[in-house]
Protein backbone atom coordinates (compact mmCIF):
# COMPACT_ATOMS: atom_id res chain seq x y z
CA UNK A 1 0.00 0.00 0.00
CA UNK A 2 1.00 3.30 -0.86
CA UNK A 3 1.06 6.21 1.90
CA UNK A 4 1.13 9.57 0.27
CA UNK A 5 1.91 11.27 3.66
CA UNK A 6 3.71 14.41 3.38
CA UNK A 7 4.35 13.71 -0.40
CA UNK A 8 1.83 16.42 -1.55
CA UNK A 9 1.70 20.15 -0.35
CA UNK A 10 -0.51 23.11 -0.59
CA UNK A 11 2.02 25.09 -2.50
CA UNK A 12 -0.31 28.42 -3.11
CA UNK A 13 -3.53 29.81 -1.57
CA UNK A 14 -5.96 32.78 -3.10
CA UNK A 15 -9.38 34.24 -2.04
CA UNK A 16 -10.99 37.28 -3.32
CA UNK A 17 -12.98 39.96 -0.90
CA UNK A 18 -16.09 37.77 0.75
CA UNK A 19 -18.92 40.50 0.22
CA UNK A 20 -23.12 40.22 0.52
CA UNK A 21 -24.27 43.89 -0.53
CA UNK A 22 -24.02 44.87 -3.32
CA UNK A 23 -22.77 42.18 -4.24
CA UNK A 24 -19.54 40.76 -5.74
CA UNK A 25 -20.21 42.53 -9.41
CA UNK A 26 -18.36 39.75 -11.12
CA UNK A 27 -19.02 36.73 -12.79
CA UNK A 28 -19.64 33.23 -10.62
CA UNK A 29 -16.46 32.22 -13.17
CA UNK A 30 -14.87 35.63 -13.39
CA UNK A 31 -14.41 35.19 -9.01
CA UNK A 32 -13.39 31.62 -8.92
CA UNK A 33 -10.41 33.34 -11.87
CA UNK A 34 -9.19 35.91 -9.62
CA UNK A 35 -8.83 33.52 -6.59
CA UNK A 36 -7.00 31.31 -9.12
CA UNK A 37 -4.77 33.98 -10.34
CA UNK A 38 -3.74 34.42 -6.55
CA UNK A 39 -3.56 31.01 -5.68
CA UNK A 40 -0.71 30.25 -8.41
CA UNK A 41 1.20 33.98 -7.42
CA UNK A 42 1.18 32.85 -4.14
CA UNK A 43 2.80 29.72 -4.64
CA UNK A 44 5.47 31.34 -6.78
CA UNK A 45 4.22 30.12 -10.17
CA UNK A 46 3.24 30.88 -13.83
CA UNK A 47 -0.32 29.79 -14.98
CA UNK A 48 1.93 28.20 -17.49
CA UNK A 49 2.92 25.90 -14.73
CA UNK A 50 -0.52 24.77 -14.21
CA UNK A 51 -1.88 21.43 -15.71
CA UNK A 52 -3.88 20.15 -13.45
CA UNK A 53 -7.53 21.12 -12.52
CA UNK A 54 -9.93 20.07 -10.25
CA UNK A 55 -13.57 22.66 -10.54
CA UNK A 56 -16.17 22.48 -8.06
CA UNK A 57 -19.02 20.46 -9.32
CA UNK A 58 -21.48 22.57 -11.25
CA UNK A 59 -19.71 25.25 -10.78
CA UNK A 60 -17.58 25.68 -13.96
CA UNK A 61 -15.29 22.92 -16.72
CA UNK A 62 -12.31 22.61 -16.68
CA UNK A 63 -12.33 23.17 -20.22
CA UNK A 64 -13.53 27.36 -19.73
CA UNK A 65 -11.02 28.04 -16.64
CA UNK A 66 -8.28 26.70 -18.91
CA UNK A 67 -9.09 28.74 -21.56
CA UNK A 68 -9.46 31.73 -19.55
CA UNK A 69 -6.24 31.42 -17.50
CA UNK A 70 -4.05 30.43 -20.43
CA UNK A 71 -3.71 26.65 -19.55
CA UNK A 72 -2.62 25.35 -22.93
CA UNK A 73 -1.18 22.22 -21.82
CA UNK A 74 -3.95 21.00 -18.93
CA UNK A 75 -3.32 16.70 -18.79
CA UNK A 76 -5.43 16.54 -15.65
CA UNK A 77 -8.64 17.14 -14.90
CA UNK A 78 -11.32 16.23 -12.42
CA UNK A 79 -14.17 17.30 -10.41
CA UNK A 80 -15.45 15.18 -6.74
CA UNK A 81 -19.15 15.28 -6.78
CA UNK A 82 -19.76 15.68 -2.99
CA UNK A 83 -20.75 18.78 -2.77
CA UNK A 84 -19.29 20.86 -0.67
CA UNK A 85 -16.77 18.02 0.63
CA UNK A 86 -15.27 18.47 -2.76
CA UNK A 87 -12.83 21.12 -1.84
CA UNK A 88 -10.90 19.20 1.05
CA UNK A 89 -11.88 15.37 -0.97
CA UNK A 90 -10.02 17.21 -3.86
CA UNK A 91 -7.03 17.29 -1.88
CA UNK A 92 -6.73 13.55 -2.05
CA UNK A 93 -7.06 13.31 -5.61
CA UNK A 94 -5.08 16.22 -6.30
CA UNK A 95 -1.95 14.74 -4.75
CA UNK A 96 -2.77 11.48 -5.84
CA UNK A 97 -2.05 13.10 -9.22
CA UNK A 98 1.67 15.21 -8.19
CA UNK A 99 2.65 11.74 -6.81
CA UNK A 100 2.48 9.83 -9.41
CA UNK A 101 3.13 12.35 -12.08
CA UNK A 102 -0.35 13.03 -14.01
CA UNK A 103 0.12 16.44 -13.00
CA UNK A 104 2.66 19.09 -12.02
CA UNK A 105 0.47 21.44 -10.17
CA UNK A 106 -3.12 20.79 -9.08
CA UNK A 107 -5.41 24.14 -8.69
CA UNK A 108 -8.25 23.67 -7.35
CA UNK A 109 -10.63 26.59 -7.31
CA UNK A 110 -14.34 27.19 -5.53
CA UNK A 111 -16.52 30.35 -5.60
CA UNK A 112 -19.96 31.48 -6.03
CA UNK A 113 -22.62 34.50 -6.22
CA UNK A 114 -24.24 33.07 -3.72
CA UNK A 115 -25.79 36.34 -2.03
CA UNK A 116 -26.17 38.37 -5.49
CA UNK A 117 -27.10 35.17 -7.34
CA UNK A 118 -29.74 32.97 -6.30
CA UNK A 119 -30.79 32.88 -2.37
CA UNK A 120 -31.59 29.44 -0.56
CA UNK A 121 -35.15 30.61 0.08
CA UNK A 122 -35.86 30.65 -3.83
CA UNK A 123 -34.89 27.09 -3.85
CA UNK A 124 -36.90 25.66 -6.39
CA UNK A 125 -36.99 21.83 -7.61
CA UNK A 126 -35.06 22.49 -10.29
CA UNK A 127 -31.98 23.42 -7.79
CA UNK A 128 -32.21 19.92 -5.92
CA UNK A 129 -32.06 17.54 -9.45
CA UNK A 130 -28.00 17.99 -9.73
CA UNK A 131 -27.84 16.09 -6.49
CA UNK A 132 -26.97 12.70 -6.39
CA UNK A 133 -29.98 12.29 -4.26
CA UNK A 134 -32.29 14.78 -5.98
CA UNK A 135 -34.73 13.07 -7.70
CA UNK A 136 -35.32 11.14 -4.17
CA UNK A 137 -35.84 14.78 -2.95
CA UNK A 138 -38.27 15.67 -5.66
CA UNK A 139 -40.33 12.60 -5.70
CA UNK A 140 -40.03 12.04 -1.84
CA UNK A 141 -39.36 15.07 0.12
CA UNK A 142 -40.40 18.42 -1.81
CA UNK A 143 -44.09 17.26 -1.89
CA UNK A 144 -43.93 17.41 1.84
CA UNK A 145 -42.05 21.33 2.09
CA UNK A 146 -38.65 19.67 3.11
CA UNK A 147 -37.04 21.37 0.34
CA UNK A 148 -33.52 23.24 1.56
CA UNK A 149 -30.94 21.88 3.35
CA UNK A 150 -31.32 23.42 6.94
CA UNK A 151 -34.56 21.42 6.88
CA UNK A 152 -32.74 18.20 5.87
CA UNK A 153 -30.28 18.58 8.37
CA UNK A 154 -32.46 20.14 11.22
CA UNK A 155 -34.06 16.18 11.35
CA UNK A 156 -30.95 14.98 12.67
CA UNK A 157 -30.55 17.64 15.14
CA UNK A 158 -33.85 17.62 16.40
CA UNK A 159 -33.28 14.04 16.97
CA UNK A 160 -29.86 14.47 18.83
CA UNK A 161 -31.47 16.87 21.29
CA UNK A 162 -34.21 14.37 22.07
CA UNK A 163 -31.72 11.33 22.73
CA UNK A 164 -28.44 13.38 23.92
CA UNK A 165 -30.12 16.66 25.66
CA UNK A 166 -28.31 18.72 23.12
CA UNK A 167 -29.38 22.14 23.99
CA UNK A 168 -30.13 25.27 21.96
CA UNK A 169 -27.56 27.03 24.00
CA UNK A 170 -25.07 24.88 23.35
CA UNK A 171 -25.62 25.34 19.49
CA UNK A 172 -25.33 29.08 20.44
CA UNK A 173 -22.08 28.63 21.64
CA UNK A 174 -20.65 27.39 17.77
CA UNK A 175 -22.17 30.37 16.65
CA UNK A 176 -20.93 33.15 19.05
CA UNK A 177 -17.24 30.80 18.96
CA UNK A 178 -17.72 31.89 15.14
CA UNK A 179 -18.45 35.06 15.47
CA UNK A 180 -15.99 35.60 17.85
CA UNK A 181 -12.85 34.88 15.83
CA UNK A 182 -14.42 36.54 12.77
CA UNK A 183 -14.21 39.98 14.73
CA UNK A 184 -9.94 39.17 14.32
CA UNK A 185 -10.59 38.95 10.65
CA UNK A 186 -11.13 41.87 7.96
CA UNK A 187 -11.71 40.41 5.01
CA UNK A 188 -14.85 38.61 7.22
CA UNK A 189 -18.80 39.29 5.98
CA UNK A 190 -19.45 39.48 9.70
CA UNK A 191 -16.52 41.29 10.67
CA UNK A 192 -17.55 44.36 13.01
CA UNK A 193 -20.64 42.71 13.80
CA UNK A 194 -20.00 40.39 17.23
CA UNK A 195 -22.84 38.20 18.49
CA UNK A 196 -23.89 37.13 22.18
CA UNK A 197 -26.14 34.11 23.31
CA UNK A 198 -29.02 36.41 23.98
CA UNK A 199 -28.68 37.89 20.44
CA UNK A 200 -28.77 34.54 19.30
CA UNK A 201 -31.30 32.72 21.39
CA UNK A 202 -33.81 35.74 20.20
CA UNK A 203 -32.80 35.30 16.44
CA UNK A 204 -35.96 34.11 14.57
CA UNK A 205 -36.43 30.62 13.72
CA UNK A 206 -35.93 29.39 10.38
CA UNK A 207 -36.19 25.72 11.03
CA UNK A 208 -36.50 24.54 14.24
CA UNK A 209 -34.59 23.79 15.74
CA UNK A 210 -32.27 26.03 13.51
CA UNK A 211 -32.38 29.66 13.80
CA UNK A 212 -31.23 32.80 11.69
CA UNK A 213 -27.61 32.88 13.66
CA UNK A 214 -27.58 28.80 13.15
CA UNK A 215 -26.91 29.07 9.25
CA UNK A 216 -24.24 29.64 7.48
CA UNK A 217 -24.21 32.74 5.24
CA UNK A 218 -24.76 33.53 1.86
CA UNK A 219 -21.81 35.51 0.32
CA UNK A 220 -20.48 36.33 -3.01
CA UNK A 221 -16.30 35.31 -2.93
CA UNK A 222 -13.66 32.31 -3.92
CA UNK A 223 -10.95 30.83 -3.17
CA UNK A 224 -8.27 28.36 -4.48
CA UNK A 225 -5.40 26.23 -3.44
CA UNK A 226 -2.67 25.24 -5.81
CA UNK A 227 -1.24 21.63 -5.14
CA UNK A 228 2.29 19.99 -6.05
CA UNK A 229 4.27 17.63 -4.99
CA UNK A 230 6.56 18.27 -2.18
CA UNK A 231 9.26 18.14 -3.54
CA UNK A 232 8.31 20.66 -5.92
CA UNK A 233 6.92 22.81 -3.17
CA UNK A 234 10.39 22.66 -1.77
CA UNK A 235 12.13 24.14 -5.14
CA UNK A 236 9.50 27.15 -5.07
CA UNK A 237 11.08 28.44 -1.96
CA UNK A 238 7.42 29.57 -0.31
CA UNK A 239 6.15 27.77 3.23
CA UNK A 240 4.44 25.39 2.03
CA UNK A 241 1.68 22.86 3.99
CA UNK A 242 2.61 19.39 4.00
CA UNK A 243 -0.53 17.24 3.39
CA UNK A 244 -0.08 14.23 5.76
CA UNK A 245 -3.44 12.44 4.86
CA UNK A 246 -6.77 13.17 2.99
CA UNK A 247 -10.13 10.80 3.84
CA UNK A 248 -13.47 10.94 2.23
CA UNK A 249 -16.68 8.67 3.10
CA UNK A 250 -20.68 8.51 2.08
CA UNK A 251 -23.33 7.89 4.63
CA UNK A 252 -25.75 4.81 3.64
CA UNK A 253 -27.75 5.50 1.86
CA UNK A 254 -25.81 8.59 0.69
CA UNK A 255 -28.90 9.36 -1.69
CA UNK A 256 -32.08 9.58 0.77
CA UNK A 257 -31.26 10.94 4.52
CA UNK A 258 -34.41 9.75 6.61
CA UNK A 259 -33.82 5.88 6.48
CA UNK A 260 -30.91 5.29 7.99
CA UNK A 261 -29.80 2.33 10.74
CA UNK A 262 -27.63 5.60 12.43
CA UNK A 263 -28.86 8.90 11.48
CA UNK A 264 -25.67 10.39 12.81
CA UNK A 265 -23.17 7.95 10.82
CA UNK A 266 -22.38 10.18 8.14
CA UNK A 267 -19.15 10.38 5.99
CA UNK A 268 -16.36 12.11 8.35
CA UNK A 269 -17.40 8.66 10.86
CA UNK A 270 -15.83 6.61 7.61
CA UNK A 271 -13.17 8.65 6.44
CA UNK A 272 -11.73 10.43 10.25
CA UNK A 273 -10.29 6.82 11.31
CA UNK A 274 -8.68 6.27 7.93
CA UNK A 275 -6.83 9.93 8.14
CA UNK A 276 -5.59 9.64 11.15
CA UNK A 277 -4.29 6.30 10.93
CA UNK A 278 -3.10 7.47 7.64
CA UNK A 279 -1.40 10.54 9.01
CA UNK A 280 -0.12 8.85 11.92
CA UNK A 281 -1.88 10.97 14.31
CA UNK A 282 -4.84 11.20 17.12
CA UNK A 283 -7.38 13.78 17.70
CA UNK A 284 -5.04 14.91 20.59
CA UNK A 285 -2.55 15.85 18.16
CA UNK A 286 -5.05 18.18 16.53
CA UNK A 287 -3.86 22.09 17.19
CA UNK A 288 -6.92 24.09 15.59
CA UNK A 289 -9.63 22.63 13.17
CA UNK A 290 -11.48 23.86 10.31
CA UNK A 291 -15.07 22.19 10.46
CA UNK A 292 -17.50 22.51 7.26
CA UNK A 293 -20.18 24.90 9.52
CA UNK A 294 -23.06 24.87 7.31
CA UNK A 295 -25.16 24.51 10.38
CA UNK A 296 -23.86 24.86 13.83
CA UNK A 297 -25.09 21.81 14.83
CA UNK A 298 -23.33 20.31 11.82
CA UNK A 299 -20.09 20.95 13.82
CA UNK A 300 -21.27 19.50 16.93
CA UNK A 301 -22.08 16.53 15.31
CA UNK A 302 -18.47 16.23 12.98
CA UNK A 303 -17.08 17.18 16.69
CA UNK A 304 -18.20 13.76 17.63
CA UNK A 305 -17.98 11.93 14.39
CA UNK A 306 -14.07 12.79 14.01
CA UNK A 307 -13.55 11.58 17.60
CA UNK A 308 -12.65 14.82 19.68
CA UNK A 309 -15.41 13.12 22.39
CA UNK A 310 -17.99 10.77 22.35
CA UNK A 311 -21.54 10.37 20.16
CA UNK A 312 -23.55 12.49 22.37
CA UNK A 313 -21.07 14.80 24.54
CA UNK A 314 -20.80 17.29 21.82
CA UNK A 315 -22.69 19.61 23.51
CA UNK A 316 -20.83 20.01 26.66
CA UNK A 317 -17.27 19.82 24.40
CA UNK A 318 -18.67 23.42 22.75
CA UNK A 319 -19.45 25.15 26.36
CA UNK A 320 -17.19 26.99 28.16
CA UNK A 321 -15.07 28.89 25.57
CA UNK A 322 -13.06 25.49 24.74
CA UNK A 323 -13.75 25.92 20.91
CA UNK A 324 -12.75 29.87 21.19
CA UNK A 325 -9.18 30.83 20.18
CA UNK A 326 -7.14 30.74 23.25
CA UNK A 327 -8.98 27.35 24.28
CA UNK A 328 -8.39 23.51 23.92
CA UNK A 329 -9.71 23.16 20.48
CA UNK A 330 -10.15 26.38 18.27
CA UNK A 331 -12.56 25.65 15.66
CA UNK A 332 -12.71 27.98 12.37
CA UNK A 333 -10.55 30.72 13.20
CA UNK A 334 -11.70 32.54 10.65
CA UNK A 335 -15.24 32.86 11.26
CA UNK A 336 -16.35 29.91 9.26
CA UNK A 337 -19.02 29.39 6.86
CA UNK A 338 -21.05 30.83 9.43
CA UNK A 339 -19.42 34.36 9.79
CA UNK A 340 -16.54 34.80 7.62
CA UNK A 341 -18.16 33.59 4.20
CA UNK A 342 -19.68 30.81 2.45
CA UNK A 343 -16.82 29.83 0.12
CA UNK A 344 -17.98 25.69 -0.52
CA UNK A 345 -15.53 25.19 2.28
CA UNK A 346 -12.47 26.18 0.18
CA UNK A 347 -12.00 29.11 2.32
CA UNK A 348 -11.41 26.44 5.82
CA UNK A 349 -8.61 25.01 3.60
CA UNK A 350 -7.16 28.55 3.09
CA UNK A 351 -7.67 29.16 6.40
CA UNK A 352 -5.57 26.02 7.39
CA UNK A 353 -3.16 26.79 5.69
CA UNK A 354 -2.32 30.48 6.95
CA UNK A 355 -2.52 28.92 10.45
CA UNK A 356 -0.02 26.25 9.39
CA UNK A 357 2.55 29.23 8.02
CA UNK A 358 2.28 31.29 10.76
CA UNK A 359 0.15 34.17 8.88
CA UNK A 360 -2.70 34.17 11.05
CA UNK A 361 -1.87 37.91 12.37
CA UNK A 362 -4.01 38.38 15.37
CA UNK A 363 -6.11 35.06 14.75
CA UNK A 364 -2.67 32.63 14.92
CA UNK A 365 -3.35 30.15 16.88
CA UNK A 366 -0.25 29.54 19.18
CA UNK A 367 2.56 26.95 17.80
CA UNK A 368 0.52 25.89 15.03
CA UNK A 369 1.73 22.54 13.88
CA UNK A 370 -1.18 19.90 12.66
CA UNK A 371 -4.61 20.94 11.71
CA UNK A 372 -7.22 19.51 10.32
CA UNK A 373 -10.00 20.64 7.88
CA UNK A 374 -13.57 19.33 7.23
CA UNK A 375 -16.12 18.94 4.14
CA UNK A 376 -19.68 18.02 4.35
CA UNK A 377 -21.75 17.84 1.03
CA UNK A 378 -25.11 17.08 -0.14
CA UNK A 379 -26.82 14.37 2.72
CA UNK A 380 -23.81 14.06 4.81
CA UNK A 381 -21.01 13.32 2.46
CA UNK A 382 -17.74 13.73 3.98
CA UNK A 383 -14.14 13.96 3.91
CA UNK A 384 -11.20 15.82 6.27
CA UNK A 385 -7.21 16.64 5.63
CA UNK A 386 -4.89 16.51 7.74
CA UNK A 387 -2.35 19.07 7.54
CA UNK A 388 1.11 19.96 8.95
CA UNK A 389 3.27 23.26 8.71
CA UNK A 390 6.59 22.48 6.63
CA UNK A 391 9.33 20.11 8.08
CA UNK A 392 6.13 18.37 10.39
CA UNK A 393 7.13 14.60 10.34
CA UNK B 1 -57.33 21.10 -5.79
CA UNK B 2 -57.61 22.76 -8.94
CA UNK B 3 -54.80 24.96 -8.04
CA UNK B 4 -52.17 23.13 -6.36
CA UNK B 5 -49.22 24.39 -6.72
CA UNK B 6 -46.73 22.44 -4.67
CA UNK B 7 -44.20 20.14 -6.05
CA UNK B 8 -45.76 16.50 -7.09
CA UNK B 9 -43.57 13.51 -7.42
CA UNK B 10 -42.55 12.49 -10.91
CA UNK B 11 -45.14 9.29 -11.66
CA UNK B 12 -42.47 7.22 -13.64
CA UNK B 13 -41.31 3.55 -12.70
CA UNK B 14 -41.02 2.26 -9.15
CA UNK B 15 -42.43 6.16 -7.64
CA UNK B 16 -45.39 5.19 -10.11
CA UNK B 17 -45.92 2.38 -8.57
CA UNK B 18 -45.25 3.65 -5.16
CA UNK B 19 -47.80 6.13 -5.78
CA UNK B 20 -50.17 4.04 -7.19
CA UNK B 21 -50.71 2.25 -3.78
CA UNK B 22 -51.56 5.44 -1.92
CA UNK B 23 -53.85 6.45 -4.82
CA UNK B 24 -56.11 3.19 -4.20
CA UNK B 25 -55.65 4.13 -0.55
CA UNK B 26 -52.91 1.83 0.42
CA UNK B 27 -49.82 2.43 1.61
CA UNK B 28 -47.36 -0.38 0.54
CA UNK B 29 -43.66 -1.00 0.66
CA UNK B 30 -41.11 -3.31 -1.45
CA UNK B 31 -40.34 -6.18 0.57
CA UNK B 32 -37.70 -8.78 -0.85
CA UNK B 33 -39.16 -11.99 -1.48
CA UNK B 34 -35.88 -13.70 -1.10
CA UNK B 35 -35.39 -12.46 2.26
CA UNK B 36 -37.79 -10.26 3.83
CA UNK B 37 -36.45 -6.98 3.86
CA UNK B 38 -38.63 -3.81 4.05
CA UNK B 39 -37.23 -0.53 2.36
CA UNK B 40 -38.27 2.66 1.30
CA UNK B 41 -37.49 4.57 -0.75
CA UNK B 42 -37.87 2.35 -3.58
CA UNK B 43 -35.07 0.71 -4.67
CA UNK B 44 -34.53 -1.78 -8.20
CA UNK B 45 -32.32 -4.46 -5.54
CA UNK B 46 -32.56 -5.71 -2.06
CA UNK B 47 -29.25 -3.87 -0.81
CA UNK B 48 -29.60 -6.85 1.71
CA UNK B 49 -29.07 -9.92 -0.20
CA UNK B 50 -29.03 -8.31 -3.90
CA UNK B 51 -32.01 -9.87 -5.11
CA UNK B 52 -34.02 -8.27 -7.56
CA UNK B 53 -37.55 -10.05 -6.92
CA UNK B 54 -39.69 -8.29 -4.68
CA UNK B 55 -43.14 -7.36 -3.68
CA UNK B 56 -45.69 -4.60 -3.03
CA UNK B 57 -46.60 -5.65 0.61
CA UNK B 58 -49.14 -3.41 2.51
CA UNK B 59 -48.09 -1.39 5.76
CA UNK B 60 -50.16 -1.67 8.85
CA UNK B 61 -49.94 1.88 8.17
CA UNK B 62 -49.37 2.62 12.06
CA UNK B 63 -45.87 4.33 12.94
CA UNK B 64 -44.23 6.68 15.53
CA UNK B 65 -42.84 10.49 15.05
CA UNK B 66 -38.90 9.70 14.94
CA UNK B 67 -38.50 13.29 14.37
CA UNK B 68 -39.34 16.21 12.21
CA UNK B 69 -38.38 20.07 11.51
CA UNK B 70 -40.61 22.94 11.47
CA UNK B 71 -40.44 25.32 9.23
CA UNK B 72 -41.30 28.91 10.57
CA UNK B 73 -39.31 30.82 7.01
CA UNK B 74 -39.73 28.67 4.46
CA UNK B 75 -37.44 28.41 1.32
CA UNK B 76 -39.41 27.25 -0.97
CA UNK B 77 -41.96 29.84 -3.36
CA UNK B 78 -44.88 27.15 -2.84
CA UNK B 79 -44.85 26.75 0.69
CA UNK B 80 -44.35 30.47 1.33
CA UNK B 81 -47.87 30.82 2.79
CA UNK B 82 -48.09 27.30 4.61
CA UNK B 83 -45.49 28.33 7.39
CA UNK B 84 -45.28 27.13 10.46
CA UNK B 85 -45.67 23.66 8.85
CA UNK B 86 -43.48 19.87 9.59
CA UNK B 87 -42.42 17.89 7.31
CA UNK B 88 -42.21 14.67 9.82
CA UNK B 89 -40.51 11.73 9.33
CA UNK B 90 -41.92 8.58 10.51
CA UNK B 91 -41.03 5.33 11.28
CA UNK B 92 -43.27 2.30 10.59
CA UNK B 93 -43.84 -0.82 12.46
CA UNK B 94 -42.29 -2.08 9.60
CA UNK B 95 -39.34 -0.42 10.41
CA UNK B 96 -38.95 1.63 7.42
CA UNK B 97 -39.18 5.18 7.84
CA UNK B 98 -41.40 7.85 5.40
CA UNK B 99 -41.23 11.67 5.08
CA UNK B 100 -44.67 12.77 5.78
CA UNK B 101 -46.49 15.23 7.63
CA UNK B 102 -49.11 14.84 10.64
CA UNK B 103 -52.43 16.48 9.64
CA UNK B 104 -54.48 16.81 12.75
CA UNK B 105 -50.92 18.03 15.03
CA UNK B 106 -49.53 21.44 15.55
CA UNK B 107 -46.27 21.47 14.79
CA UNK B 108 -45.55 22.94 18.32
CA UNK B 109 -47.65 19.56 19.85
CA UNK B 110 -45.53 17.27 18.05
CA UNK B 111 -43.54 14.72 19.97
CA UNK B 112 -40.91 11.77 19.40
CA UNK B 113 -42.88 8.23 19.65
CA UNK B 114 -46.35 9.70 18.83
CA UNK B 115 -48.00 7.19 17.21
CA UNK B 116 -49.48 7.68 14.27
CA UNK B 117 -51.34 6.10 11.41
CA UNK B 118 -51.77 6.89 7.40
CA UNK B 119 -54.54 8.31 5.50
CA UNK B 120 -54.29 9.88 2.03
CA UNK B 121 -54.71 13.02 0.03
CA UNK B 122 -55.39 13.10 -2.99
CA UNK B 123 -54.17 16.67 -4.12
CA UNK B 124 -54.53 16.60 -7.38
CA UNK B 125 -56.90 13.95 -9.87
CA UNK B 126 -53.11 12.28 -10.86
CA UNK B 127 -51.27 11.95 -7.49
CA UNK B 128 -52.41 11.17 -4.36
CA UNK B 129 -49.99 11.50 -1.05
CA UNK B 130 -49.76 9.54 2.12
CA UNK B 131 -50.01 11.70 4.96
CA UNK B 132 -50.75 10.83 9.12
CA UNK B 133 -53.14 11.50 11.72
CA UNK B 134 -52.37 10.90 15.66
CA UNK B 135 -53.38 7.40 15.92
CA UNK B 136 -54.66 6.08 19.93
CA UNK B 137 -52.13 3.85 22.27
CA UNK B 138 -51.70 0.61 20.22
Amino acid sequence: MINLKNQACIAGIGETRYVRKPGSGLSQLALQLQAAKSAVEDANLSLKDVDGLMPFPNLGHAEEFAANLGIENLRFAATVHTGGAAPVASLRIAAMAVCTGAANAVLVPAGWNAYSGSRARDTVSQDVSSLPGGRIARDYYLPFGLTAPPQWYSLMARRHMHEFGTTAEQLGAIAVAMRKHAQLNPNAVMYGKPLSIDEYLASPMITDPYRLFDCCLETDGAAAVVVTSAERARDLGRPAVSIMSVASGQPYPADEITNRKDIFRTGLTIAAPEAFAAAGVTPRDIDFAEIYDCFTFEVLQQIEEIGFCARGEGGAFVENGRIELGGELPINTHGGLLSEAHVLGMNHIVEAVKQLRGDAGERQVEDAEIGLVTGWGDFGDGSIAILGAGGVE
Amino acid sequence: MADYSKPLPVLEGLTEEFYGWCKNGELRFQRCTECGAWRHVPREMCPECSSTDWDWQRSSGRGRVFTWTVAERPLHPAFAGSAPYAPVVVEMDEGVRLLSEVVDCLPADLRIDMPVEVQFEAVTPEVTLPKFRKAGAP
